[in-house]
């Protein structure tokens, strides 16, 4: 790719203040963003951790490197941490927040000092959660089902839930002022139709933020109240049906799945287009997709509880409109795999971590069919089959995703280089060693290995794929911590970025890298479609 | 190692022949969706490479293609949805003469109960070829039965029946495990099916019977008095129950509902909460009272008393004598 020549030094959002408290009480977008990263990536490292012992635990049939309840406490922790204090606020409160702005051509977010005070709900949720763990933790399972979580384990439910309740707000209140924002900010000239699909991927998320995230607020008051105050609600003993925790908890955490796969698909939207350079295929349905993804998700909640004990026309119901929100998976997936037709293809480390997730991410959706399948559904569910599809959705799909984003938009964050050749190398180890952690989880899964199990002692046949799985969770580990490694050194020593290293389209590289505290000097008047990438490469 | 390595599972029941069925097409359907995706995506990256002077050709889109690439998948997903429903509504579905076996499960074990009165503990003997209906019941948290060579799994939940079924095919020992997270133990909680030949298998149910379990449930149905009002004839204050169960009853409240376990079940411990059509609100709640083994005879016996003429075997007269109520050690506390 072309290099123009750096600019020397200007006033930017980084440098334009100094001190803690310029950070603390910023309500600039960009220096949220930071924030943000700063946290996620603390709790990505302890979710990790947790990770690394699970399999180091799994690594022997016999229960041997922890007690039996700490194995608990550790699943349970993993999944806590990693879904509401890592991957739901990943993309859309670290480069959303960075990017939703800049792409549209606004000074800020709607609301600066909403997005600021999302940021202390979060680290408020996520010291109520630092001080759990600390103090005992929970060992229920993320999923915190009743009648187990409310009226039976010992551990801090209810400190948990909490921590849960508040994080939650914060995800609120972001999916809030990105949709004013969305509405009310676009600079002149930005129409619907221009937007970056990134934007549109952000639009659906909030979307599925807003409406979704009340309901398990709503659920964990009710697991605190029957816990802490015996009202009958989910434990039969009680009057209560434990049904009921399932439907409400799944009306949220299906879609929350979205809320972490949406923005990842925004990211790889973008990266395609650029690296191919050509305007995406079938910008509308793409666009569109978005947004059936995020109606269709909260119409599919019950294809969880399959065998849970709910009637079988209900099951036929879920089973088809999950197959429904499939559709605008695939359609988004043929749509990337096309626009790579007749590009003009590079293959920088975003491309590379792009075609990652597309591999990943096609093979999660397609295993999402066999769960989706009544009759495969029975006996996979609860095994390492969903183990393995949901990581492949969670972990394949949306943290490549946010790899991939956080690499393309480095030189813009930061102002510097990343060395390429690291990152290179540091998408293949990813991408390999995801692999071998979670391939051999399919084949486990299908032969019944259950999920949640501390010790496979009565079955000892598994030993041979867990070591396998073990073994590429090591590489993995090792593909996650060399960016972080990278990053940071290229903060301090590596290349000032120029203001369009990737000659890209899109707003956001319009302006100086890294921008300025309102962003644009003029606000930009826009004329053009969105990925006129044939403008971009016929002025060179 | 490799000789104890295997990555099918084991093929056991009538059920599992058709969900490898299913899964073996869906190997085929979705690895060739794969192929075509990895196929377009390695030969356009190599084909259109950057090269120098080359430039892009830009695309808009094309609406045919796009229909195109959302009907074929929409209709192959159509074919596996109906696959997969009919697979499941077998699975649901369990065969009217099917031989009972009642599961209690608790942290962390699995009790059972045979019809005729066997009882074992995380263990379960079952003839090769014949139906086997599951009634399940949890005394504390959600539990979940699996059994992964016949392909069958069911959440056992608190305060209700649910139930699963299953045809062994072949004689052998296979897993049994709890997929519902349920604490500590979890892992634990896990136990043997012992599928036998039909004549080991009668050898085995004639060791160690303690009579049929409908007689046990004859025996706590008279000590508990049920019989002073649920009589046989039509002048009882409760319905009589000869003949009731699978039939419709109507309820005080106009709805009317089947008598099946679940609704034995929830009269027995609810009793308000669907009262029969033309009786009053009198019989106290056995909620407490009665163990969650002793609620499972007492269904078995309310059953037998409806049976046919070619089921009334495990009714009440052919009871050995001697038959024992108690339940074993460590079970019978309620909830």
């Amino acid at each position: 790719m072309p290099t123009p020549t750096p600019q020397p030094e200007r006033e930017n959002y980084l440098n334009k203040h100094y001190g803690v408290w310029s950070w603390l009480l910023t309500t600039d977008h960009k220096r949220i963003a930071l924030l943000y990263l700063v946290s996620i990536t603390f709790f990505f490292f302890i979710g990790g951790f947790f990770a690394l012992l699970i399999r180091l635990e799994l690594l022997t049939p016999a229960g041997d490197l922890v007690q039996a309840d700490t194995y608990n406490k550790l699943f349970t922790m993993h999944g806590m941490v990693m879904v509401f204090f890592f991957l739901i606020p990943s993309i859309p409160a670290v480069l959303g927040n960075f990017l939703v702005p800049l792409m549209i051509g606004a000074k800020d977010l709607a609301f600066p000092r909403i997005n600021l005070l999302s940021w202390y709900l979060y680290i408020i949720g996520g010291a109520m959660m630092l001080h759990c763990m600390l103090t005992g933790g929970v060992d229920t399972g993320w999923t915190f089902y009743a009648p187990f979580a409310t009226n039976f384990t010992n551990t801090k439910i209810v400190e948990a839930a909490l921590a849960i309740f508040v994080a939650g707000f914060s995800s609120i209140l972001t999916g809030l002022n990105f949709v004013v924002t969305i509405h009310r900010m676009r600079a002149p000239g930005m129409t619907w139709s221009r937007l970056p699909l990134f934007i549109w991927a952000h639009y659906a998320t909030s979307i599925i933020q807003l409406l979704g995230t009340p309901v398990i607020a709503v659920t964990i008051v009710l697991v605190a109240a029957e816990r802490a105050l015996h009202l009958g609600i989910f434990d039969p003993k009680l009057g209560g049906d434990p049904l009921l925790f399932q439907h409400l908890f799944w009306f949220y955490s299906h879609p929350a799945v979205y809320i972490m796969i949406l923005p990842a698909m925004g990211v790889v939207t973008e990266i395609i287009a650029c690296f191919s350079r050509k305007r995406i295929f079938g910008y509308s349905f793409v666009a569109f997709s978005s947004i059936a993804i995020a109606v269709f998700g909260f119409l599919v909640w019950a294809h969880h509880m399959f065998v849970a004990g709910m009637s079988v026309y209900a099951a036929l119901v879920f089973s088809l409109l999950s197959y429904a929100v499939a559709i605008p998976s695939a359609i988004k997936v043929f749509n990337w795999t096309a626009t790579l037709y007749k590009g003009s293809i590079h293959y920088d480390a975003p491309m590379l971590y792009a075609f990652g997730f597309l591999g990943l991410f096609t093979i999660g959706g397609l295993t999402g069919l066999f769960l989706a399948a009544l009759g495969i559904d029975v006996h996979v569910t609860d095994t390492y089959f969903v183990v393995a599809h949901f990581h492949y959705i969670m972990v394949g799909g949306a943290v490549m995703g946010y790899l991939g984003g956080m690499h393309f938009w480095w030189p813009k964050i930061s102002g510097k280089l990343y060395p390429e050749g690291w990152a290179r190398l540091a998408a293949l180890i990813v991408f390999i060693g995801f692999n071998l952690t979670f391939f051999p989880q399919f084949l486990l899964g299908y032969m019944g290995m259950p999920r949640r199990y501390y010790d496979y002692s009565h079955m000892p046949e598994f030993q041979v794929l867990n070591v396998l799985s073990t073994a590429g969770a090591t590489v993995l580990g090792v593909g996650y911590l060399l960016p972080m490694l990278y990053f940071l050194w290229s903060m301090r020593y590596g290349k000032p970025a120029p203001d369009n290293p990737w000659n890209a389209a899109g707003l956001e590289w319009k302006t100086s890298s890294p921008p300025t505290t309102f962003n644009f000097e003029v606000e930009p008047l826009v004329t053009w479609e969105a990925y006129n990438y044939e403008d971009l490469d016929a002025s060179h | 190692m490799l000789s104890n390595f295997p990555l099918w599972p084991e093929q056991a029941s009538t059920t599992a022949g058709h969900v490898d069925a299913l899964y073996v097409f869906l190997l085929i359907v979705t690895g060739m969706m794969t192929l075509l995706i990895f196929i377009c995506l390695v030969y356009f990256a190599a084909r259109f490479r950057s090269r120098p002077g080359v430039r892009a050709e830009q695309i808009e889109g094309s609406t045919p293609l796009e229909i195109t690439w959302s009907l074929i998948p929409f209709l192959i997903f159509m074919v596996i949805f109906a696959w997969g429903a009919v697979v499941y509504f077998k699975e649901r579905t369990p065969p009217a003469d099917a031989t009972e076996v009642y599961v209690v499960a608790k942290q962390w074990m699995w009790k059972l109960e045979h019809a005729e009165g066997q009882r074992e503990i995380n263990e379960l003997h079952v003839p090769v070829g014949r139906d086997v209906k599951l009634i399940m019941t949890s005394q504390d948290v959600i539990h979940s039965f699996y059994i992964p060579a016949f392909r069958i799994k069911q959440d056992v939940l608190p305060g209700r029946y649910t139930v699963e079924w299953f045809r062994a095919t072949k004689p052998g020992t296979y897993h049994l495990f709890c997929a519902e997270y349920c604490g500590t133990q979890h892992s634990g909680m896990v136990g043997d099916i012992v599928v036998m030949a039909p004549a080991q298998y009668e050898a085995w149910m004639n060791g160690g019977s303690t009579g049929p379990l409908s007689a046990t449930g004859e025996k706590i149905f008279a000590e508990l008095g049920c019989s002073t009002c649920h009589r046989g004839d039509t002048q009882g204050r409760g319905p009589n129950l000869q003949g009731v169960f699978g039939k419709p009853v109507q309820l005080e409240d106009g709805r009317t509902v089947t008598a099946d376990e679940n609704y034995v079940r929830e009269c027995i411990l609810d009793p308000g909460a669907k009262r029969v059509k033309g009786f009053q609100p009198i019989m106290p709640t056995f909620q407490g009272l009665v163990s969650e083994e002793q609620v499972n005879a007492l269904v078995a016996y309310i059953k037998s008393i409806s049976a046919d003429k070619g089921e009334a075997k495990t009714s009440a007269s052919t009871a050995a004598p001697g038959v024992q109520k108690s339940a074993e050690p460590n079970g019978s506390q309620v909830q």
